[in-house]
């Protein structure tokens, strides 16, 4: 079974929130929308985002790393918000693994959320149903477009390309390879949700200088050593019989 | 609802895509906007656009926003009689009534006293048509805001490499394999610094964040080395000095490309002391750095320089025969001058260990060395030797505001320039590459006017607005030599102000000093908020008055498509449209987005009508040139020559049949010429056709060593690029420095600095990098103001432009002053509380957030998040208002009264760039019994005419509504 999901690379991730809005620019004019904003305008703004950057520190000065963390729905492979849903909106798609809630039979009880252990879900406070991240349903799944476009708008937006999208159930995707080579892991093992999304870590790179590469022959203030004509004096061959 | 599988979202409306270029910040990325029934249903970047390739920032996918901002002004409005300038209280009237007030007034100015006009404006993209018309004009009253933003980043290096970082030049991140950022904040640029970024991560190379901060790009950093605020200088010139004590530095690339080996006269009683020994030869006529200069050859002795077979020293101190002149190379001079510059040194200053110090050095040195690229790439060189390889050490870097924003941010970034060329990295691969038109000559060929005869009634301005000044002739200043802009550009205040001072434009309009102006044009620049330093003082001025009743400033025009707090002290109004709404051309004559590769420039084309009465700038600039009867804007009748903007930019050649215009795509009368040609009338059409854009590919032979490449320089000379073929040498040693101390010094005939300012040239004029202390920190008491602070700006907002966006206000609704949890125990104060930041000028309430990302003795906040109540479209309580704040109140826009003037601006004394980064401040914790509310606070700002009424509790934006409904989907069935 096709099982679609993000792979997030941490170690290009700057934090810009490209994902963010462009995930909102495409999903509230689309199948999934609107994306209502509360008070948009007016003191304590509060509108629906499937996507949201969280931006943390690690480690005390100056042993800083400020680490930049989008979070959206992980589309589990077992989804705990599923089988909580008394009205069935909340489903997985057999097809393709994406988890979706048809707001048609919603009612707001927000089991779901709770549920959540990621705290992903977004309740559309004007129209009352749960919102979530759709993975774009309505691009990847949409033929008249260009196959290079049928992803995720966040995935496109991505100026880093920290976003990767495919089938984590294909080994030989671009995002099976970047788990098992990257070191790809998971949130949350533990609450056995086994979460399709996963993030890829921080690498360092370091250069290692060695003594003798700043002793060199080829040194370019030798080139500055002028040769002197020096007058010698007398040799051993002036007086030697 | 429906499966979403079996639909197409472009069933849902009547769907229509249209090319056409960003402007949600300055970056200028193509993209694809999709209408659905004609509302902007998405904007995606262009994947066939070489900016952006596809990809699109938070702000860029939030154009929808800007579009539908209920801060968006809409008509032309006039100050009502007897209302109070700074109230807002406007009535509407109609174009052809404002076409005539602007008119009459301006025809006036010009007929008698053209430089009390004065136009200066913000990050506009359009410097190429603003610049003529202030020139056509005949003002001299004209600059962008390059004074306040970054101009040190630019003269520092264009006067040391011929480019500079950003839109001139910038990291080749695709073959580097150690980056160092240093003093970069989250954009500058944005998506194609974080394209390349990103690759070269993923490539394997090394990545060193140099800042006080640690957000944004430094995040990703392998290293993050903490620096005090305002010591780079002192960094920079200490990795000098170790690269120049362990023989790291490329010898060839020296020699051959800089002019380390030049010989320098070393007599200080000689006229000519610190100018280089010129011989006399054929010299190209009107180029400024000429060949006619001598190296020392190992065997000969003096020789001229590229000399077939030369072996010159770069060190040692000769005398030539015959004349008695002591002579040293400029590399000699370097090392005396960085010989005391020891990372011990720089530790005590930076903050930086000196062991870590040497190992950046180290690292920068060696890889430079040992990891050397070559591309099988043949070129030659100017001097006839043919190269069958290009050789590039992979080492670069990227600097911005960091660097810039300091008053001794040009000679900082002059050490950067020279580290950049000791390691032999100026337009190779994995160095620094230039982008069209640079490399310019050092400095570029276009001059200011030089003196109050250049300003004329009913006449053009003999000279550019704006300018590079090459020697002390160069400068606008009247017999005593006193400034003649109303900024004090280019006088001996600040001789480079190549961006001219639009941060002293106000104060010194306000003064009368120089002298009174009558018409202050701002066109999107929000001076009366986060634009100016001194804010509370500059909006008191902005409506002050004279004993007479009149306002000191007498007439104020703002154009802007905003409601901002400068659009309140405007007598007149000007609503612009956004950038959705209008053509726009990125010209090779101004900033265009040039590739490594080659020269591109690009356009902006209309996909949405105009809202309400908007009307873009240029069209009002059209309009006016025709009306006032400026020569290049009116036919020898005087009738007006050209329909609107897109006709001018079709038709407009910089000189009758020069061939040279706005564009340099698909001219030629059928579109096949590029670069010259005569005008094409289906230009416009040919870019829309091509993605908005036109990009010369140059030859490979030709992308690499430009400033010394023959084949490149006569392709741009023969192509109108640069006046000159000649090999644009590294400036290692700064000559033009050199001239501007002598003259200060009263060695040199020509202009002469005012007596109160001999002191200051003479020290800043520095023809070697140098370190010194901010000016501001000398003049004011450190002890009781320890602390720096900063602003960096967030990559989902550019300047003031967002917090009307309802997307973006919601990633950052207000800003808090991020303080080091060490500095904070210290003060006795911790995370969330309210606190009273203070510097020597003013002080702030704000509220404090802990963060280990800053080195203790800066504290810092995000740029321009906090409003004044009620504007921008926002309601008067709005979080922006009363928990954001504005830094800009600690900020002087002069120095405290000093040796050099009681009103010197506070900026950096070569080229006048905004010191807002010197600012020192202390801080200590709110009392509990104060309001909960940033401090200061203004009356709140009104809505004015034309300005949509206030939007409801919800919004939930769906393009083409008609469309969703009858989809049946996607809304709630209940």
């Amino acid at each position: 079974m096709t099982q679609l999901a993000l792979v997030i690379d941490l170690n290009v991730c700057v934090g810009c929130h490209a994902c963010v809005t462009s995930c909102k620019e495409w999903n509230t004019s689309g199948w999934a929308g609107p994306m209502v904003d509360h008070n948009p305008y007016d003191a304590d703004p509060n509108g629906t985002f499937f996507n949201r950057v969280q931006t943390f520190e690690v480690g005390e000065y100056p042993a800083t790393e400020t680490v930049h963390f989008p979070k959206s729905c992980l589309h589990c492979e077992d989804p705990p918000c599923v089988p909580v849903c008394p009205t069935g909106a909340s489903y997985k798609r057999e097809d393709n693994g994406v988890v979706l809630v048809d707001y048609d039979k919603c009612i707001g009880c927000k089991y779901c959320s709770w549920s959540c252990p990621y705290g992903v879900r977004e309740l559309d406070e004007q129209e009352k149903v749960m919102k979530k991240c759709t993975l774009c349903i309505d691009r990847i799944t949409d033929k008249s477009k260009p196959e290079s476009e049928r992803k995720p708008a966040c995935v496109l937006a991505c100026p880093t390309s920290a976003r990767l999208f495919g089938d984590v159930h294909d080994p030989d995707s671009e995002v099976s390879l970047a788990i098992r080579e990257e070191g790809g892991y998971q949130l949350m093992p533990e609450w056995g949700t086994n979460p399709a999304n996963h993030y890829l870590p921080r690498r360092k790179t370091r250069i290692k200088i060695h003594e003798d590469e700043l002793q060199r022959v080829d040194n370019p203030l030798h080139e500055e050593e002028r040769e002197e004509t020096v007058s010698v004096g007398a040799s051993i061959d002036d007086v030697a019989f | 609802m429906l499966d979403p599988v079996t639909h197409s979202d472009r069933d849902l409306g009547r769907e229509e895509v249209k090319n056409t270029t960003c402007y949600m910040c300055a970056c200028r990325c193509g993209i694809r906007v999709t209408l659905r029934d004609g509302d902007v249903r998405h904007i995606e970047g262009n994947p066939e656009h070489p900016h952006n390739k596809g990809v699109i920032c938070a702000k860029g996918a939030s154009g929808i926003m800007k579009q539908y901002s209920p801060a968006r002004l809409t008509k032309p409005l006039l100050r009502k009689k007897n209302a109070v300038r700074g109230e807002a209280d406007f009535e509407e009237i109609s174009w052809d009534r404002a076409f005539q007030i602007m008119e009459e007034r301006l025809s006036h100015l010009r007929e008698t006293d053209p430089k009390k006009f004065a136009l200066f404006t913000g990050r506009d993209q359009m410097q190429a048509l603003t610049g003529m018309f202030a020139k056509q004009f005949g003002t001299p009253n004209y600059s962008a805001h390059g004074g306040f933003c970054s101009v040190n980043m630019a003269a520092g290096l264009i006067y040391t490499i011929g480019g500079s970082f950003w839109e001139f030049g910038g990291p080749d991140l695709d073959r580097s394999k150690l980056f160092v950022m240093i003093g970069t904040a989250e954009d500058h640029d944005s998506n194609p610094m974080k394209i390349h970024l990103s690759k070269f991560k993923r490539n394997g190379g090394r990545f060193i964040s140099i800042n006080p901060v640690r957000t944004g790009y430094s995040a990703i950093a392998d290293e993050w080395v903490p620096i005090k605020p305002g010591t780079d200088g002192a960094l920079l010139l200490a990795i000098n000095h170790e690269i120049i004590k362990q023989g790291l530095y490329d010898r060839e690339f020296l020699t051959q490309y800089s002019n380390a080996a030049e010989l320098v006269v070393n007599d200080p009683a000689s006229d000519d002391f610190g100018l280089f020994h010129r011989v006399e030869m054929h010299i190209e006529e009107g180029c400024f750095d000429p060949e006619n200069k001598i190296w020392w050859d190992r065997e000969i002795g003096p020789i001229g320089t590229h000399t077939p077979g030369a072996d010159p020293l770069l060190l040692g101190e000769f005398e030539l025969p015959d004349e008695n002149i002591r002579v040293k190379p400029a590399f000699q001079l370097l090392k005396d001058r960085i010989d005391e510059y020891t990372p011990e040194w720089a530790q005590a200053i930076t903050g930086i260990p000196a062991d870590t110090i040497r190992r950046l050095a180290h690292e920068m040195g060696v890889t430079a060395r040992d990891q050397r690229i070559e591309l099988p790439i043949a070129w030659e060189d100017c001097w006839g030797n043919k190269h069958n390889s290009v050789k590039g050490n992979p080492v670069s870097f990227h600097a911005m505001r960091g660097l810039a924003a300091h008053s001794n941010g040009f000679q900082t970034i002059r050490a950067l320039g020279i580290l950049m060329t000791l390691l032999g990295t100026i337009d190779t691969p994995g160095g620094f590459r230039h982008k069209a038109p640079f490399p310019r000559p050092i400095p570029p060929c276009p001059k200011p006017p030089k003196g109050p005869e250049d300003v004329q009634p009913m006449t053009p301005l003999n000279g550019m607005p704006l300018g590079w000044p090459a020697d002390p002739d160069d400068l606008f200043v009247d017999d005593e030599g006193e400034p003649v802009r109303i900024d004090k550009a280019f006088s001996w205040e600040h001789p480079l102000s190549v961006h001219g001072l639009m941060h002293n434009v106000i104060t010194n309009a306000w003064r009368g000093d120089p002298y009174k102006i009558d018409t202050l044009l701002l066109f999107m620049a929000n001076m009366a908020w986060n634009s100016s330093m001194n804010t509370e003082k500059v909006r008191e001025m902005l409506s002050d008055k004279d004993e007479d009743g009149e306002y000191k400033i007498p007439f104020i025009i703002v154009c802007d498509a905003f409601q901002s707090e400068t659009v309140a002290y405007a007598d007149l109004v000007l609503p612009d449209t956004t950038y959705l709404e209008r053509h726009d051309a990125m010209s090779l004559l101004d900033r265009p987005i040039s590739q490594f590769s080659g020269p591109v420039d690009s356009v902006r084309i209309p996909v949405v009508a105009p809202k309400g009465e908007c009307k873009p700038f240029q069209e009002v600039l059209v309009e006016m040139g025709g009306r006032l009867g400026l020569p290049a804007f009116v036919n020898e009748d005087g009738s007006r020559k050209y329909r609107d903007y897109p006709d001018l930019i079709t038709n407009f050649e910089t000189a009758p049949g020069s061939g040279i215009g706005f564009l340099s795509g698909w001219r030629g009368k059928d579109g096949t010429k590029s670069m010259k040609g005569e005008p094409n009338p289906r230009q416009w059409e040919m870019y829309a056709k091509h993605n908005c854009l036109f990009h010369y590919e140059l030859p490979k032979s030709y992308q690499y060593m430009r400033n010394w490449n023959k084949g490149y320089l006569e392709w741009a000379r023969a192509h109108g690029m640069t006046r000159y073929a000649e090999p644009i040498t590294l400036h290692l040693y700064s000559e033009v420095l050199q001239k501007f101390r002598l003259a200060a010094q009263g060695k040199r005939q020509g202009k002469q600095p005012p007596d109160r300012l001999r002191k200051r040239v003479d020290t800043y004029f520095d023809p070697l990098p140098f370190y010194y202390q901010p000016i501001e920190d000398r003049l004011i008491d450190t002890h009781k103001y320890p602390l720096h602070a900063l602003t960096q700006r967030p990559m989902a907002m550019y300047h003031s432009w967002d917090s009307q966006n309802a997307w973006l206000r919601q990633i950052h609704l207000y800003n808090y002053m991020f303080i080091n949890p060490k500095t904070a125990d210290a003060g006795g104060y911790g995370d969330g509380d309210w606190i009273w930041v203070e510097s020597p000028h003013g002080k702030v309430r704000c509220m404090c957030r802990l963060s280990n990302a800053v080195e203790p003795g800066t504290v810092w906040t995000w740029n321009a998040i906090g409003k004044a109540s009620g504007a921008w479209g926002l309601s008067d309580n709005a979080n922006e208002s009363q928990k954001g704040f504005l830094l800009n109140h600690l900020i002087s826009e002069e120095l405290p009264p000093c040796e050099a003037g009681s009103h010197i601006s506070n900026s950096d004394p070569i080229t006048g760039q905004a010191a807002w980064f010197d600012v020192r401040v202390r801080i200590y914790k709110a009392d509990d019994s104060e309001p909960k509310v940033t401090y200061p606070q203004f009356k709140p700002m009104r809505k004015v005419p034309g300005q949509d009424s206030k939007r409801g509790k919800w919004q939930a934006y769906f393009a083409g509504m008609l469309g969703r409904k009858k989809a049946g989907f996607g809304e709630k069935s209940k």
